[in-house]
């Protein structure tokens, strides 16, 4: 087909013309927003070259705020979602029990902590531990932005994994079980990890998740993260504005290397199920794993 | 439970329900554009449409959030209500931060309604192209209403996580149901629980109906194929 589109026809001469229109009323208004910001930041000095100056001439920018303010950052998240992934098996797993009373407390519990809002738990989490336990005021917060993204992510992955597992052809569970395996047996050996495999790339974008919710923790916690930084940035370069646009660049370069992390390996799994070449199709017994469809729950978290 | 009557919890979640349902209006429309600037034939909007959704979707709220008030505001001078008038601080916040929030959650009405775009079948295009139809007629009265039938169930979780978003708009003195939790936990420290609770079955309630209802609307409407 010569359309680059289904939506549209390959362009004649009328459709070129009128796309040239388009293209220049839609740049204008591109750059008449461009210029606002420009010419705005301009004016308040914004893009005076001192401002900007320390992020390239002065290294202590980055060796006191911004990198440690990024390991925190990356500590925070790896560690939720190194505790997550368990708590997540476990309940993604309770809630396919034989047993109902199993199956209905972990759904109670998952539905629950889906559906508050992870500052809420956030909160909730630093004062419980500043009233019942005594660790240190510092690592406090962050165990409390820890503990809040686990229990948000652990219920949001028990969704993921249990879709994995249902997901999977029923021939697994009844292959193992012929066999002699016992229903734990069948759940640890055979379907989870299948269903893990299958819901890798769900599982490292819901790490882009974790790692935008842990600025909550920076904004409104304690916690001494990269977003957090900009405070003590600006107080000591005076130059608010370049830093967070340094900081939302961060921001956007390691989430964008795990979005396209998470993209290589759902394009490398899909492959898998793929018949080899020279294989009719409709002699394949298909399975679908509906990776783009599988619910995600909130992939669209802060 | 008697201390709950002294604070106004039902003043601080009807800020979060209208946090809500401006920024979804918000949302709906600028994803809908961002949607068909994406599939349009125009090369710059495509390309305008690609940046922009990979650029905000990576960038926390939190500091979109920030970044309304300290840049558009503070910085930019951009006054979205009167300045004389007494309650502009707080109108102000409010409006800075529903712009934040339509900013950032349009993103994943976009992802949603572009695979709800990739559900509709090839033949429908095809079959509006041959009738003449033009790209923006083809999208707008062929292929977008079956595409929305079929993205109610993602738009719905958008939904949701939206409404529990809301809380962020706290880092600039929105006073929503978050902001009441941390001033309440501050002067009640012994009722932590009753207070947790409070809150958490408050967001039980906005997302519970909301998802069922949703999950009802989407299994009504889906295209059957």
């Amino acid at each position: 087909m010569s359309a680059p589109s289904v939506l549209y026809d390959a362009p004649g001469p009328k459709a070129r013309a009128r796309n040239v229109v388009y293209t220049v009323a839609f740049s204008l208004v591109l750059l008449g927003a461009a210029w606002f910001v420009v010419s705005g930041l301009n004016e308040e000095g914004q893009l005076d070259a001192e401002l900007w100056k320390p992020f390239v001439a002065d290294s202590r920018i980055w060796t006191e705020f911004l990198l440690p303010g990024l390991g925190t950052t990356l500590e925070a998240a790896a560690a939720a979602i190194l505790i997550a992934l368990p708590v997540g098996a476990i309940f993604g797993i309770a809630r396919l029990s034989d047993h109902a009373w199993v199956r209905a407390l972990a759904g109670a519990l998952v539905e629950f902590f889906r559906a508050i809002p992870v500052l809420v738990l956030m909160i909730f989490c630093d004062r419980f531990y500043y009233l019942f336990t005594d660790i240190s005021p510092d690592n406090r917060t962050f165990w409390a932005v820890v503990t809040a993204l686990v229990l948000y992510n652990g219920s949001v992955l028990a969704e993921v994994v249990r879709a994995g597992i249902l997901s999977l052809p029923r021939g697994q569970t009844e292959a193992s079980l012929a066999l002699g395996l016992r229903k734990t047996q069948t759940m640890t050996l055979i379907l989870l990890p299948q269903a893990v495999t299958a819901m890798l790339p769900a599982i490292v974008s819901q790490l882009v998740v974790v790692l935008k919710d842990t600025a909550i923790g920076g904004a409104m916690l304690t916690l001494p993260d990269l977003l957090s930084q900009y405070k003590l940035i600006a107080n000591n370069y005076n130059n608010t504005i370049p830093t967070l646009i340094v900081i939302a660049a961060l921001y956007i370069v390691i989430n964008t290397i795990l979005t396209q992390l998470a993209g290589r390996l759902e394009r490398r799994l899909s492959r898998r199920n793929r018949p080899p070449a020279g294989v009719r199709e409709d002699h394949i017994e298909r399975q679908d794993v509906h990776l783009a469809e599988t619910k995600t729950g909130e992939a669209s978290g802060a | 439970m008697d201390f709950l009557s002294r604070y106004d919890l039902l003043g601080a979640f009807w800020v979060t329900v209208r946090l809500t349902v401006f920024s979804a209006i918000g949302s709906l429309v600028w994803g809908t554009v961002l949607a068909g600037m994406r599939v349009s034939p125009v090369p710059v909007m495509r390309a305008f449409g690609t940046a922009y959704v990979n650029l905000v979707r990576n960038t926390p709220l939190t500091l979109i959030i920030l970044g309304t008030s300290l840049g558009l505001y503070s910085t930019l001078g951009l006054a979205l209500a009167d300045e004389t008038s007494g309650t502009f601080l707080k109108d102000n916040n409010f409006r800075l931060a529903v712009l934040g929030f339509v900013a950032y959650t349009s993103t994943f009405v976009c992802e949603s309604l572009r695979s709800g775009i990739n559900t509709v079948p090839v033949g429908q295009a095809e079959a509006a192209r041959a009738l003449g139809l033009r790209f923006s007629q083809t999208l707008w009265i062929v292929v977008l209403p079956q595409a929305f039938r079929a993205v109610i169930a993602p738009l719905a979780s958008v939904l949701i996580a939206l409404t529990k978003n809301t809380t962020v708009a706290s880092a600039i003195g929105v006073a929503e149901a978050s902001l009441l939790m941390s001033e309440m936990i501050e002067n009640e420290a012994d009722k932590l629980f009753l207070i947790f609770l409070a809150i958490a079955a408050g967001f039980v309630v906005l997302t519970l109906p909301t998802g069922l209802f949703l999950g009802w609307v989407a299994k009504k409407v889906a295209v059957k194929r």
